[in-house]
């Protein structure tokens, strides 16, 4: 089976030393891979490198058949099919503060994909009742509880049906009770198509939702 | 002699209550029976009125100030010069800070009822200038039925051009300086100028392109104004004036200074004959009642909240034009637009404006309206950028990036997130900019335009007190300001960004 994203050699480094060296990774269709480790280990670098957010110094990243190479992020002209095919759930959410949960989840189907606004509120009606939140619809990200932002970033992530879907310490503002919720969640995102990775240090919560987990400490990766 | 500078008058309010304070203390200073006689007058007006000595600056000299010299010694005393704004004589004498105005002071009937007023020691005549090709058509004020003629604010010259407007629907100009609409006449932004004969002979020695008609438009004279209490000291200086009509020293100043002429003769010749009579002849231009002025004071409010409107969208256009270069710029056009903002906030919008009607007229002659828009809005641009650059960079880097991940391109960014994100932070700062526009729109008074403060201030020279004017404005500034804040606080109620 061909991986969704791969990662072959990587090497960040960050003021003169190596944030991440020789990591190589690979997460299939279907597949959810938790990668764990320390706070500063390199988890969330990791991820914004996958999701052409920071550059790196070494290796390449394929994801869903998009290469990137060492070197500045390309210009975001540049980058359309690695956009559609990765989405990445932020730490803090970071869901729009002046939109809606609806326009959150529409925006980029209306304004990048060039869907009729109709047409990308039912989607994103759809993926919010999905995920349980369809009644914080009209909600502003202020008024949402972690958990319920934490949904509703997810289905943002997902408006596009992307090949890779990268979360962020998707725990980190949720209680126990809310995790457990959101471990089956996740379990339900990876499908034929799509794999998904998740930056951790909570044990349980990979333990509970991941096919398989990688750990990320001095720098490189080993699976276990 | 009726030079005032803009910054002045409107610093009315202030002057008046700080002053407060230092007229005590003068007056304690000169106390009962006084050795020194202060005596109010606008060194700004210049020759040959009042003006600094060009060989000793720290001197005065002007006919008014010999003048000043005749009563303080006749009195006994040493004159003492307090420069006051010319408009602001009047209130100045009645609070106490000088004993005695001399400036060109123009006798007029509600100045009697409100001060002890001197008899008239000169006789002004009121004159049309005209440009040098229009000297045959325009001759009178009835030729110039629905054109443009400037004079200064607060003269008689002035109030005879409004009764005029309600007339013929001529367009009364007003100026805060005696200079620029002799320049605008000749520059074409005028078909004539209204002063009087001391002052349109001076100009026409300075500048070329204008003739002045002969035939008077009318007829006033010059007084020395005290307070209204001060009626004792009146006589005296009265019969200090009538001693120098008598003895000739007056007739010997005015000559010094080229103004004596056969009206003055005459005047002179009339007063003396019959002393009594030189009292309460002042040529009355109509009276200030609330119901008179209160459509021109909506109507100047009206031309306040329009040019504050227009002035802000042009701030708000610019200022978003100059924050985005300074954030997403290259390196030239941040530099051009830093200086851009540096140099429109690190110079008084007072001069931008005078450099944006008078310096560029050669360039572009821009409507006195057109030119008060431009300028505050230029200015306010440079502080609205910085307000936007400010908030552009407030926007959390995460809101970017996670609109940059779902595939939008920098300019969508910016037109769907990072903008209306920074359009929420700088409304507090933006409404609060508006309403220091709405109040610095009162400085285009110095280009001819006739705003709430302007009109204000006519009224209260006019009716001799800024109690009743001075409410009437600050209600009408508050009623314009008062609202949009209550908007903008429940936008940003409505708004709130966590």
């Amino acid at each position: 089976m061909t991986a969704t994203l791969s990662i072959r050699g990587l090497r960040v480094a960050r003021d003169g030393h190596d944030v991440i060296r020789d990591a190589d990774l690979d997460v299939q269709p279907g597949e959810v891979c938790a990668l764990m480790g320390a706070s500063g280990a390199g988890k969330t670098t990791l991820l914004r490198v996958v999701a052409a957010l920071e550059p790196f110094d070494a290796g390449v990243v394929t994801v869903a058949g998009v290469a990137l190479h060492p070197g500045a992020v390309p210009p975001q002209s540049h980058l359309g099919s690695l956009r559609r095919n990765v989405a990445l759930v932020f730490q803090a959410h970071a869901l729009f503060e002046h939109l809606s949960a609806t326009e959150n989840v529409a925006l980029a189907l209306v304004h990048v994909h060039g869907w009729p606004e109709a047409r990308a509120a039912a989607r994103a009606h759809e993926l919010l009742e999905s995920l349980g939140v369809a009644r914080r619809a009209n909600a502003l990200p202020r008024a949402l509880s972690g958990g319920e932002a934490q949904r509703v970033a997810i289905a943002r992530a997902l408006a596009t049906d992307p090949a890779v879907l990268l979360m962020d310490e998707p725990t980190a503002s949720l209680d126990t009770a809310r995790r457990e919720g959101l471990s089956e969640t996740v379990r339900s995102l990876a499908d034929a198509r799509r794999g998904v990775l998740i930056a951790t240090h909570d044990t349980d919560f990979a333990r509970a939702c991941a096919d398989r987990v990688a750990h990320l400490a001095d720098g490189t990766i080993r699976e276990r | 002699m009726r030079t005032t500078t803009a910054a002045a008058c409107r610093a009315a309010f202030l002057a008046m209550t700080v002053a407060a304070l230092a007229g005590a203390q003068e007056r304690l200073a000169a106390g009962a029976g006084s050795r020194v006689l202060r005596w109010g007058g606008d060194a700004e007006g210049g020759a040959p009125f009042v003006e600094a000595d060009p060989r000793n600056p720290g001197a005065l000299r002007g006919f008014d100030v010999e003048i000043a010299e005749m009563i303080a010694k006749g009195l006994g005393r040493t004159p003492r010069f307090v420069q006051v704004a010319w408009p602001q004589l009047e209130a100045s004498v009645e609070r106490g800070d000088f004993d005695i105005g001399l400036s060109g002071v123009e006798d007029r009937p509600e100045l009697r009822a409100r001060h002890s007023v001197t008899i008239p020691y000169y006789e002004f005549r009121e004159l049309l200038s005209v440009r040098t090709a229009d000297s045959a058509r325009f001759r009178s004020l009835r030729d110039l039925a629905g054109r443009r003629v400037g004079t200064l604010a607060s003269t008689l010259a002035y109030r005879l051009l409004l009764a005029e407007q309600a007339r013929t629907g001529l367009v009364p100009v007003s100026y805060d300086d005696d200079v620029h609409p002799f320049t605008d006449l000749v520059a074409g932004r005028l078909d004539a100028v209204l002063l009087d004969d001391i002052i349109s002979a001076r100009s026409s020695r300075r500048i070329a392109g204008f003739v002045v008609q002969p035939a008077p438009v009318a007829a006033s004279y010059y007084v020395g104004v005290l307070a209204r209490a001060d009626s004792a000291l009146r006589d005296s200086v009265d019969a200090i004036l009538l001693a120098a009509m008598r003895d000739g020293s007056l007739e010997e100043s005015f000559r010094r200074w080229s103004v004596w002429n056969v009206t003055q003769r005459a005047h002179i010749e009339r007063v003396l004959a019959a002393p009594e009579m030189a009292l309460g002849a002042a040529p009355s231009a109509g009276s200030a009642t609330l119901g008179g002025y209160l459509p021109a004071l909506i109507r100047a409010a009206g031309i306040t909240l329009l040019i504050a409107c227009l002035s802000m969208a042009l701030a708000v256009a610019l200022g978003v034009a100059v924050a985005a270069g300074r954030v997403y710029g290259g390196g030239v056009v941040r530099t051009g637009l830093t200086w851009y903002v540096e140099v429109m906030r690190g110079t008084p919008v007072l001069l931008q404006l005078f450099v944006i009607y008078y310096g560029f007229a050669a360039v572009i002659r821009l409507p006195a309206f057109a030119a008060a828009v431009v300028g505050l809005g230029l200015n306010y641009a440079a502080y609205e950028a910085e307000i936007y650059r400010g908030a552009l960079q407030a926007v959390p880097r995460a809101q970017l990036e996670a609109a940059r991940t779902l595939g939008f391109s920098e300019l969508q960014v910016l037109r769907f997130v990072r903008g209306p994100l920074a359009f929420r932070y700088a409304l507090a700062p933006m409404t609060n900019d508006f309403i220091a526009l709405l109040k610095d729109s009162s400085l285009v008074s110095v280009i001819t335009v006739v705003e709430l403060t302007k009109q204000t201030a006519i009224y209260a020279t006019n009716v001799g007190s800024w109690v009743v004017p001075g409410m009437l404005c600050a209600a009408a500034y508050l009623a314009m300001s008062l609202p949009l804040a209550r908007v903008a606080r429940g936008l940003e109620r409505r708004w709130h960004v966590s």
